[in-house]
């Protein structure tokens, strides 16, 4: 599957593009501009590893998530599973990936159908996908309801008669239910209670574990993204400008934005409370991405050549990966 | 604080009932909430969802929807109480005296209307000012929620600009009359990070500026520990914990406001975070006793029969639990039920 040295990851991106064509026109749509939600992202994922994906608004990794599930086209790069180009597939190995790689959304309101009973949400990838029969879905539905903490039982009811929490662990039940490798969180506890959180965040951790199942976890809570994480890429405007394992990254910052994000964390306690630089204006639009540095407008450290040039992501220490003029490591960025 | 003024806002026994259309479910909003807020004071109320805490604000501005009611209760701000005011006068002293900004700023902004024209809408109401003069003071405004370049942004629309910006307009709203109190309702949680600190110290600034009294709602802590000098905290319906906020962090006396703390995030000690089992009640059907039983780690059977009653753990602080846990709780001796009713030094 791969050549000799080189580590085999089970999900990967290469010079991801996805670009959303902005139109105009009346009569004939003409393509006037485009927004550059994901720009040249490369991304690994092993069997067994959490890498986290931070960023703000516009950032991409939304887009990332959703492209990886094939709810998006990629416009240019390629999304390799088990080595494989995802784009060359055939039906049933689409319909393969689609049952290894699965995904839990942010609003567990929205992300449960209303008419369907938890048997049927759990069981429709089962039966479309994995071709089981009545019987084997409601062993399996029971099954994975338990794996979750919820009673089998749930099986009968509506969605709205569940809590918020528990509606959250039946979407992981889904997830889990045809025994996927790879799951994308997106933003899985943002829209839960404060007190449910970490309950949520210890199912995932302990299923990760158990099933050594590999995520991709989306979130701007850096807090949480670190608790869960092995590995963390930080993005800005549709590109990586970071990549290191969760301790390096927070003890050694390289790059000023991951530096801003992490400053930006509301204290825990009123005596934490510090000074900090509070970075001068907005996100900028991704429809108008700033020249050179995408992030030079908003960054205090910046020089001259951030307006000019692109810096690329180079190694700054091990397994830590950034894209920053400033720090003298990197030579990449000079050589072009 | 001076204790021999009186306060901004006094809300005493609030009761906001929700109604089933036949009236056969009840569920008990806010339950006998009393509290103080002092001028030019930082106060939150913190609780999660259901908890009450926006019906509390709703309650005060009384813009409760068609199946609340506020069944029992006085609102006095400056002395005066709301809930006698007709609707006319209610009419004058909202956005005027009371403001409120809330967190979903395309609900809170018409999509339709420029941004000049909202905010115009609220100073033409409750001002004199028209014309060159009004347009005056909706640029100022806007330089003054560090919007650069305000004559283009009068014209603009709300889809227009990015979700920062228009919290900052929904803020230059809510203060354009100089209100003498503003509610922040969970005012920066659909923003980024970085853009959430920007606005909450924007509000730091105005607050310094104008002296306005900010009463902030929130479910998150850090907000709460950035910001704020007094805390309330809400479960259930009812305040179960009140304190200054160092002193909360530092010792928390309710077991909820503990296992909160405990369940929060933050970059430090990510390990010895434990979660809060269960979930959070049912308002129309909550357990007997204390509400909170079902989850805490201490209850004991006292806890599951009687419901608490707020006791004073020294001049600032207070808990509604049978069994505080603060650390200098054991010398409290245990409340009996013919005590209740006995800090009123709490409430201003």
């Amino acid at each position: 599957m791969t050549s000799k040295g080189e580590v085999n990851y089970l999900l990967q991106t290469r010079g991801l593009k996805v670009y959303f064509p902005l139109k105009a026109g009346i009569i004939r749509d003409r393509v006037i501009g485009w927004i550059k939600a994901l720009d040249d992202v490369d991304i690994t994922l092993r069997r067994s590893q959490v890498v986290g994906l931070v960023g703000e608004s516009g950032s991409g990794k939304t887009t990332l998530g959703k492209a990886l599930l094939l709810l998006e086209k990629a416009t240019g790069g390629e999304i390799l599973y088990e080595g494989k180009n995802v784009y060359a597939f055939n039906k049933e190995e689409i319909k393969a990936y689609r049952r290894n790689v699965k995904t839990v959304f942010q609003d567990p309101f929205a992300s449960l159908s209303p008419r369907f009973r938890i048997k049927e949400i759990i069981g429709e990838p089962l039966e479309v996908g994995a071709g089981m029969n009545k019987k084997e879905v409601e062993e399996r539905a029971a099954e994975v309801l338990g794996m979750v903490g919820l009673d089998p039982g749930l099986m009968k009811v509506f969605p709205h008669e569940l809590s918020g929490g528990q509606r959250q662990r039946v979407a992981i039940a889904r997830a889990i239910s045809t025994n996927s490798k790879v799951i994308i969180l997106d933003e899985p506890t943002s829209a839960l209670d404060v007190s449910v959180r970490l309950q949520i965040v210890h199912l995932l951790m302990e299923l990760q574990n158990r099933l050594q199942l590999s995520y991709l976890l989306i979130g701007h809570d850096l807090a949480m993204v670190a608790y869960m994480s092995t590995d963390i890429a930080v993005m800005y405007l549709g590109k990586i400008v970071e990549f290191a394992e969760t301790k390096e990254l927070l003890r050694n910052t390289v790059h000023p934005y991951t530096q801003a994000l992490i400053s930006a964390a509301l204290p825990d306690h009123p005596r934490d409370k510090k000074e900090r630089t509070i970075l001068a204006e907005e996100i900028a639009s991704p429809l108008n991405i700033p020249p050179g540095c995408r992030f030079h407008p908003r960054c205090i450290q910046r020089k001259a050549t951030c307006a000019e040039r692109e810096p690329l992501l180079a190694p700054v220490g091990e397994n830590h990966l950034v894209a920053c003029h400033l720090d003298g490591q990197k030579a990449a960025s000079s050589s072009i | 604080m001076n204790k021999d003024e009186k306060p901004l806002l006094q809300v005493v026994g609030l009761t906001t009932y929700f109604f089933s259309f036949r009236g056969e479910r009840i569920v008990k909003a806010v339950d006998n909430v009393s509290f103080a807020v002092r001028k030019g004071e930082r106060l939150v109320i913190i609780g999660e969802s259901g908890c009450g805490k926006s019906t509390v604000a709703l309650s005060l501005l009384r813009v409760l929807p068609p199946s609340a009611k506020i069944v029992a209760g006085e609102i006095l701000f400056e002395g005066e109480d709301l809930l006698k005011k007709t609707p006319k006068e209610m009419a004058r002293i909202r956005g005027k005296q009371l403001s409120m900004i809330l967190q979903d700023t395309m609900l809170s902004l018409d999509p339709v209307f420029s941004i000049g024209n909202q905010i115009g809408e609220t100073l033409e109401r409750h001002t004199n000012l028209r014309g060159e003069a009004l347009r005056g003071r909706i640029k100022q405004l806007l330089l003054d929620v560090r919007i650069p370049d305000p004559e283009r942004r009068l014209k603009q629309f709300p889809h227009q600009m990015s979700g920062g910006m228009r919290q900052r307009i929904v803020g230059a709203i809510a203060l354009s009359c100089e209100p003498k109190l503003l509610i922040a309702d969970e005012a920066t949680t659909n923003l980024d990070v970085t853009i959430q600190l920007q606005y909450l110290n924007l509000l730091k600034e105005i607050q310094k500026k104008t002296g306005v009294t900010l009463l902030f709602i929130t479910h998150n802590l850090g907000i709460v520990a950035e910001l704020c000098e007094n805390v309330i905290v809400m479960y259930a319906g009812k305040i179960v914990e009140r304190s200054p906020v160092m002193e909360i962090f530092d010792d928390p006396g309710h077991p909820y406001t503990k296992a909160l703390l405990q369940a929060a995030f933050g970059l430090q000690d990510l390990s010895k975070r434990k979660p809060i089992p269960g979930e959070p009640p049912n308002l129309a059907n909550l357990p007997p006793g204390c509400s909170f039983h079902p989850r805490c780690p201490y209850g004991k059977e006292r806890c599951r029969q009687e419901e608490p009653i707020e006791i004073s753990l020294n001049p600032t602080r207070s808990v509604k639990c049978w069994y505080p846990v603060t650390i200098g709780s054991q010398n409290i001796p245990m409340p009996k039920i013919e005590d209740a009713g006995n800090f009123k030094n709490l409430m201003g």
